[in-house]
Formats: C-alpha cells, structure tokens, sequence
C-alpha cells in the first residue's frame, strides 16, 4: 500500500550529459505531491526516475538514492521490472492497448503480475479498478468494446484504472490532463482527491492551478541558464508556494512574471 | 523572450505582394504537376499488368487444350499437368515460408528491440545484402555447396523421423531434394520479410510501448502487447512479399531440383515435384510451339494463383484490423 518516497542527492545522466542535478526531496505516503517549472527543466525526467522508466532511454543513468518504504530502488539486487510492477504510471496522453477491450486493458498489468486469474477473481479487479477510476457506470454495459472508442478522458480513467488494478504503492502521473479538455481535467482532479486516501500520487503538470487545486506539496524545478541541468529550487506545502514562497525565484513564477 | 521579439525585417521584393499572387500560382503549377506526374506512375502500373494478363491470356489460350501427347508423360490434360505443378511450386514455397518466417520475425526483433545500435546496424545492412545477391548464385551455392554438405542431415532425418511420410522414402545420392530447394528459397525469402517486418516492428508508438513497460512488463511481454498487435498488418505484408518471391522463384529452383510435374510429399527423394516458373525455365527452349503454348498457360496460372494469395491475405488482414476499428 501507499509508501513514502525518499529522495537524496541525485543526479541523472543522459550519457554524459548531465539532465538534472542534486535533488533531495521526501514525498509523504497518501498526499499529492505537484512538479511545476518551464518546459525542459527536468521534471518529467525527475519523474521519470522514481519508478526507473528513464532507463528506457539507451545510456540513462543516476546517481544518488531513491527509496520507496524504505527499500533504494536503484540497489543493484533491484529488478527496474520488479519496480514498475509497484509503481503505477499515467502518461501524457492516453494510451490504452488499441486491439484490447476495456475489460482486457484493465487487466493488462495483473496478468503480467500473477499468471492465473480466475474468472471471478478478473470481474472482481475490473469492477474495482473501473470504480476507483470512476469510470464504472460509464462503461460497464460494454466492457468488451475497444478501449480506443472511449473519449480521451474516458480512456485516460481506463489508464488510471489500468494502473491501480494491481493496487501500486505510488502513482506516477505525468501531464496527465495535457491532452485533455476542461471537463475531462476536472474529472480527472476529482479523482486524484479520492485515489490520494489509498495511494501516493505524484504528478508533473504545467497548469500552476491544477497544481495548486490537487497537491499538498509542490516542487519547483528550473534551469539555471540553457544548457544548465535542471535543479530542484524549492520544494514546499502547495499553499506555502502559492502564497508566500521563501525564494524571489519561485515568486516569479508563479505570478507568471518568469523569463 | 525579449530577445525573440526583436526580429529581422521583413525584406519585400518590390512591386509584387509576395504572399497573393506569385508564390500561389507557383504552388498551383507545382500541384498539378506532382499530381499528374502521380496519376502517370499509377496508371502505367495498371496497364503494365493488364498488358501482362493479355499476353498470356492470348498466347496461352490454345495451351488449354492441346493434344494429349504434349503433356506427356506428366499428364493428358492441361488441368491435371498445371495441377501438378501448382502443387510443386504450393508446397515448395510453404515450405520456405514454414522455414522463413520464424527467423525474420526473430531477426527483426533482435535488430529492432534487442541488439545494441553498433550491432543492430550492421546486421540489419548485411541482411539487406542477401536480397542483393542473384538468385543464379543461390541456385550454384544450393545445388554445388549446400546439397552435398546436407547429405548427412538428410540420412538422419531419413533415418531417424523416417516413419513421417515427409522424410521417408529412398532418399537422393545427391542431396539435391525438396528440402534443400525450400531452405534455398527460405534464404531468398529472409531479407525482404525481415526489412518490412523490422521496419514496423521500429514504427511502434513509443506511447504503446511505455504504457507496457510502465506496468511492469518485461521485454518479451512488451512486446506481445505492443509491438506485436501494431504490427500484425505489416508483418502480414512482409510474409506476402515473402511468399511472392518464393512463389516466383526461378532460377534457383530449376538449378537445384531436377524435377518434374508430380505430386509427392516426400522430401528426400530424388523424385520431385517441379514448380510452374522452374518448369518454364526448363522447357521453354523446347522447338515445338505447342510446348511453348503450354508453358504460357501455366505462367496464367501462377499469376492468377498469386493474386489470389495475396488477396486471401489482405482481407484476413482487413478483417481482423475492423475488429479493433
């Protein structure tokens, strides 16, 4: 269940090229913790870092520490699979299996999770994850439609639910209401508020009010110059940001009196 | 940003308005010539196969209903001789394709998903080489190289799995059989499904992907869920190409069976079945016309039996992509 995140010093490297450099933060189990910051700053690839999906890139690597409940995810006995596994991710833009049904998308990681699923055992994560995705009563005449006939923000709770069907210690979300129009994102907030009693939930967003609607702590991420690795600058309650934040850097931001 | 807004000036040529007038009347020549020059290539395709389906229609026709002895020994008839031969040149090319489709969906992956850029690279271009290489040359290495050096294998398929019908029988001295002439073809196959099979399999959204491996999957099963579904259609279309070729082939074929119309499974013998274009290959130098007529008529019927095949496959194809429209 829900895990405290505990980031120490870390680095991470395309290659040679360093991306982001030096962020320490500890993320609380059951709140939502927002990234804000310009475009390019790292916090996608931040993000990207505390459930090892940036090793995808050939030549990604870190350095420093990140524990989840108190385990380092990058010990060389840890499997970056194994971590996925615990770890729940939502995307940019939606992305449920084209050639799989509703009910199959749902259950896409709990197959890779445990081999056999008894028919009953299946039907019971559906209901549930659909439920926790709010999707249910929208869907559950037609499960066995494509997951690709749904609205965007219909197959983004598909992909919401996809992720916490195998009940994840931490919920990744990046820009997860990015491609989304404005009833669809409010849907999407509402549901943050409720998954936050179960799950830890991170999310990257460039919109400062969602930020500011959803999280209980921000992190503002910046470049120094181009051509600088991004940096943590402050990392606060999300109402300490917004109101008075300690650093003028930070208050230029978000009053949108930046670059 | 202040930087940005302080752009260059705009530089007009004099005395024209440089977004209405010329540059559309210059986009509009250049349209319409790309388009015709378009519709030409398209049109001339479509006149090039009719006019093949006219030649062999006319010149084949009388080949139908020649005299018995024409199809001699094989046959009394035409439909039973091409019959024959379309189960020579069916079960040669199932073969291969049996042979080749494994190892290209496998060498596609391994160049697409598993092997480093620095190995990927090479390996891909060495494959794109074989499909370079002249089929005569296939045909010399099958029949002078790989026929005797297979003889062993064949005496212990022979030996051993020889109560499948497949390998039994008397088996060839030569080494030159059935089998040799399908891994030959397999080899000829490989580069062409392997190149559209790697070329899709790369094309996967990397979204798909990511939403794979952000559930935990491992390579294998990202794979089976991502790659594999996006990709049905194209690999589809790289096994047809595939079979095309095989379908076709010549020379290579003529060079290592010698064959004649018959329908056997045994692989091993010496007694093999011939395929429609090695059989034309074979005769067509024969004096009598009649021969000559007949020859035409079995190259309708591969031409007709390989559109059929490929039309078969494009709508299992398309039925299955509907499913999921």
């Amino acid at each position: 269940m829900a895990q405290a995140i505990e980031v120490s010093d870390l680095d991470i490297y395309y290659g040679d090229f360093l991306a982001v450099q030096g962020v320490s933060m500890a993320i609380r189990p059951r709140s939502v913790t927002a990234f804000i910051g310009p475009s390019g700053c790292g916090k996608s690839t931040f993000l990207r870092t505390l459930n090892r999906m940036h090793e995808v890139i050939p030549g990604a690597k870190v350095r420093g520490t990140v524990t989840i409940g108190g385990q380092d995810i990058y010990a060389s006995a840890v499997d970056p699979v194994a971590v996925r596994r615990k770890i729940g991710m939502v995307f940019q833009r939606p992305n449920p299996f084209p050639t799989m049904s509703i009910y199959d998308n749902v259950l896409a990681g709990a197959r890779l999770n445990s081999r056999r699923l008894s028919r009953s055992e299946a039907d019971t994560i559906v209901e549930r994850s659909l439920s926790g995705a709010n999707l249910w009563n929208e869907v559950k005449d037609r499960l066995g439609k494509p997951g690709m006939g749904l609205s965007g923000g219909q197959q983004q709770r598909l992909c919401i639910a996809r992720a916490i069907a195998v009940s994840p210690e931490v919920l990744l979300m990046d820009e997860p209401c990015s491609a989304l129009d404005p009833i669809s994102t409010s849907a999407i907030e509402d549901l943050i508020h409720e998954l936050k009693k179960d799950y830890t939930i991170v999310i990257v967003t460039h919109n400062m009010q969602q930020a500011a609607r959803v999280s209980d702590e921000t992190g503002f991420f910046n470049l120094k110059a181009a051509g600088e690795p991004g940096h943590l600058v402050e990392f606060d309650a999300t109402e300490q940001m917004f109101t008075k934040p300690s650093l003028p850097e930070t208050e230029a931001y978000i009053s949108g009196r930046f670059g | 940003m202040s930087v940005t807004r302080e752009r260059p000036p705009i530089v007009e040529e004099p005395g024209s308005d440089p977004f209405v007038a010329s540059s559309r009347r210059r986009r509009a020549i250049g349209d319409r010539i790309f388009s015709s020059t378009a519709l030409a290539a398209g049109l001339t395709i479509l006149i090039a196969l009719a006019a093949v389906f006219i030649f062999l229609i006319s010149q084949g026709a009388r080949g139908f209903h020649a005299d018995p002895e024409v199809y001699q020994p094989a046959a009394n008839n035409f439909f039973s001789y091409a019959a024959k031969l379309l189960f020579g040149t069916a079960l040669s090319s199932l073969l291969a394709m049996i042979i080749a489709v494994p190892f290209a969906i496998g060498l596609a992956l391994f160049i697409s998903h598993y092997a480093p850029r620095r190995i990927a690279v090479p390996v891909a271009y060495v494959i794109d080489i074989l499909a370079a290489v002249p089929s005569v040359i296939y045909g010399l290495w099958g029949a002078r190289t790989l026929a005797p050096a297979s003889h062993g294998l064949q005496t212990w398929l022979n030996a051993h799995l020889g109560w499948i019908p497949l390998f039994g029988g008397q088996i060839s001295a030569t080494g030159r059989t059935m089998l040799i002439a399908a891994i030959v073809l397999a080899i000829m196959v490989l580069p062409i499904s392997t190149a559209i099979c790697r070329e899709v399999f790369q094309r996967t959204p990397k979204l798909l992907e990511e939403a794979a491996l952000g559930l935990g999957a491992t390579r294998w099963e990202m794979i089976r869920y991502a790659v594999f579904p996006h990709a049905r259609s194209g690999m589809v279309a790289g096994m047809m190409l595939g079979l095309g070729r095989a379908l076709g082939e010549t020379m290579a074929v003529a060079m290592v069976l010698s064959a004649s119309p018959q329908v056997t499974f045994k692989l091993l013998t010496s007694d093999n079945p011939a395929t429609i274009a090695s059989n034309i290959a074979a005769n067509y130098q024969a004096e009598d016309v009649r021969i000559q007529t007949v020859l035409i008529a079995t190259g309708l019927v591969l031409f007709v039996f390989t559109f059929l095949v490929n039309f078969v496959a494009r709508a299992i194809v398309a039925r299955s992509e509907r499913r999921f429209a």
